[in-house]
């Protein structure tokens, strides 16, 4: 559906994206992550046609858009600002695109209703702009962009003027919303949770670079690199001696978890013997009383935080140079459990990755 | 005592005080408004007002007959010779006010949008011809349009015209040239403060829903900077109305104007009573006409949508 060959935008000698290459299929719900600066936002540009790539070309239905302005590209964009026409009211917001199309009176009228009812906000096309609060100004830009039933739909940090609930309420209408009238959405976000919870793949960006792309489970799971670990969620990074390596597994050996196997990802390259270990706080689990695990380590609970469902507890393994967190639910009292207190963690081998550094 | 006792002490304290002091309360209002209530009653109401009683009242050679009449108004409104002028000054303004708004917008259009870093220097440019007097500026439209001036030698040197041209000063449209210039910048600011508010994105997302520059700018620029346009006209057409300078040194006997044959009556004719109707009949007249104008161009604007 789109694909980008080697994209670069330069700016004099700073790239913003450095030789971007990606394929987004048909339908797809796709999300560019990553910090501000990391060129997500220019990337998403460049397929709407509001910037030119320097190198390199970007095809939409096998169709190269380069020199292509982005009134002709089969593609409608939700700003991050909205920018709703403060001038007209909802209707002849959402109709504003379709005037163009020369349509009937009923046809224009009957897509504006539809596009209003998609969006949940039927009965409120004659309110002016700026009667409008947030959510319903970022509901009348997804309508306004929806209406003209795009290929793509590029949504440009779409949840982030709203507060946390109504966010994850979107997040969800969003996702629906995706599924049911089929259209490829590229999403562009720094907000991790929302990348996992909506996306069907993300694309993780660092300096102008695609790092990673792959979906928000094995993403999560498997992050390539130690940036790519840290930016998705916690993780506890472990450095770890390199005692056997093949072509597809690589065999450490660390002070507390001993000897283990692990999957050895796609560009590994071991740096003179030694290799970091990464394993997500919630993975590890506290062992309570006399309760075994054939993998086990032991160590000291040295600062403890409480977050009401879940308490994270910093816990101190000789032989380790910083100290593990670990994220318990609070079903068992790990929230109960007090800072010195000597602690019991089991842990999952399979959950323990490799990371380029 | 604890902190709400105290505070509800203070409350009672207070209402106490202020039923007590009524007067002295309302006192002090009317002390801070004073100054800038003093400063618009004398600067700007009550010149207004002498100038309304004037105009109902009749000059009796030196003396001022102060029975009330409609008499003056029905000269000013019934006279062909007052009417004329009234017509042509309103003529005028129209024509300078649009011709100004018309020229100014794609300098203020530039400006802002093509300005870059230098959008400060480009307003200081604008500005830096409006530190000489506007007596020399009309001045030097003479020098331009003249008989002798620097436009018609310019045509003669290029051989488009074989010998000079009076028709270009002392007339209707020597006036419009030399008010359009002089009041040029005052368009531009307000034009240039209502296209700086547009934001940028919403030309984008007019883009991004299928229209090409043309119609992003009929459509979202043009309206939104509708307000500018309409303090533009209003502050260009309002005060040339009353332009007396002007037309007095390039508009010739045909270009003269309603401010000319007021002061005619305040000067020569000495006849004030006359002159304050005439002034008061072109006050509701310029009303009425900007009144209309910016109506037409509210229209406009949402026709446009």
């Amino acid at each position: 559906m789109i694909e980008l060959r080697n994209v670069t935008r330069s700016y004099g000698a700073f790239k913003a994206l450095d030789a971007a290459q990606l394929t987004i299929q048909e339908g797809e719900f796709f999300s560019l992550l990553g910090p501000s600066g990391c060129g997500k936002t220019t990337l998403l540009r460049m397929i709407a046609g509001f910037d030119t790539p320097t190198e390199g070309s970007i095809l939409i239905d096998g169709q190269d858009m380069v020199g292509t302005p982005a009134n002709r590209r089969p593609t409608n964009m939700v700003f991050q600002s909205y920018a709703i026409f403060p001038h007209l009211n909802v209707e002849q917001n959402v109709a504003y695109g379709l005037k163009r199309l020369k349509l009937s009176q009923t046809e224009e009228k009957r897509r504006v209703d539809e596009a209003l009812a998609m969006v949940e906000l039927r009965g409120l096309g004659k309110r002016a702009a700026h009667e409008l609060s947030g959510g319903q100004r970022q509901r009348v830009a997804l309508a306004r962009a929806l209406v003209m039933r795009p290929k793509v739909l590029l949504l440009d940090e779409p949840l982030s003027a709203l507060d946390k609930k109504l966010r994850e309420q979107m997040q969800v209408e969003l996702r629906h919303l995706q599924k049911s009238v089929g259209i490829t959405f590229v999403l562009v976000t720094h907000d991790q949770y929302e990348a996992l919870a909506m996306s069907d793949r993300i694309a993780v960006m660092f300096g102008g670079k695609i790092a990673q792309v792959d979906t928000p489970q094995h993403i999560y799971q498997h992050p390539v690199n130690r940036q790519v670990a840290d930016f998705l969620g916690g993780m506890n990074f472990i450095r770890a001696k390199i005692v056997g390596e093949d072509e597809r597994a690589i065999l450490v050996e660390t002070a507390g978890f001993g000897r283990v196997k692990t999957d050895k990802p796609g560009h590994f390259r071991s740096n003179g013997g030694s290799a970091t270990l990464g394993i997500r706080p919630e993975r590890l689990r506290v062992l309570w009383d006399d309760e075994q695990s054939r993998h086990e380590v032991a160590g000291t609970v040295v600062d403890r935080h409480y977050f009401g469902e879940v308490t994270h507890l910093v816990v101190e393994i000789p032989g380790f140079e910083a100290p593990l967190s670990v994220i318990e639910t609070n079903n068992f009292g790990a929230d109960d459990i007090p800072v010195g207190a000597p602690i019991r963690l089991a842990y999952d081998p399979d959950a323990l990755v490799a990371l380029a550094d | 005592m604890t902190v709400a006792a105290e505070r509800i002490d203070a409350i009672v304290h207070e209402r106490a005080r202020r039923q007590s002091f009524h007067q002295s309360e309302q006192f002090r209002g009317l002390a801070l408004i004073s100054p800038t209530f003093l400063y618009a009653f004398i600067l700007l109401l009550l010149p207004i007002v002498v100038v309304i009683a004037h105009s109902f009242w009749t000059q009796n050679y030196l003396t001022i007959d102060r029975t009330l009449t409609l008499a003056n108004y029905r000269t000013a409104l019934t006279d062909p010779m007052y009417l004329d002028h009234l017509m042509r000054s309103l003529g005028i303004s129209l024509a300078v006010s649009i011709a100004t708004v018309v020229l100014a917008y794609p300098i203020a259009y530039y400006i802002s949008f093509h300005g870059g870093r230098h959008k400060n220097l480009w307003l200081f440019v604008i500005m830096v011809p409006f530190w000489t007097s506007y007596l020399l500026r009309v001045m030097a439209w003479k020098v331009i349009l003249g008989y002798q001036g620097v436009l018609n030698t310019g045509l003669i040197g290029l051989g488009l015209i074989s010998e000079p041209s009076s028709a270009l000063l002392y007339n209707t449209p020597a006036v419009v040239i030399a008010l359009t210039h002089a009041w040029a910048a005052f368009a531009i600011l307000p034009i240039f403060v209502s296209l700086e508010k547009v934001d940028r994105s919403l030309l984008e997302a007019a883009r991004d829903l299928g229209d090409g520059p043309v119609r992003a700018f009929v459509r979202v620029t043009l309206p939104l900077s509708m307000p500018g346009v309409i303090s533009a006209l209003l502050i260009v057409m309002i005060p040339t109305v009353g332009d007396y300078i002007t037309p007095r040194l390039v508009g010739g006997t045909e270009g003269v104007m309603i401010a000319n044959a007021i002061q005619t009556q305040f000067g020569r004719a000495a006849n004030w009573p006359l002159g304050a109707a005439l002034s008061v009949t072109t006050m509701v007249a310029v009303t009425a006409v900007a009144g209309l104008a910016v109506l037409a161009l509210r229209a406009l604007a949402r026709a446009m949508r």
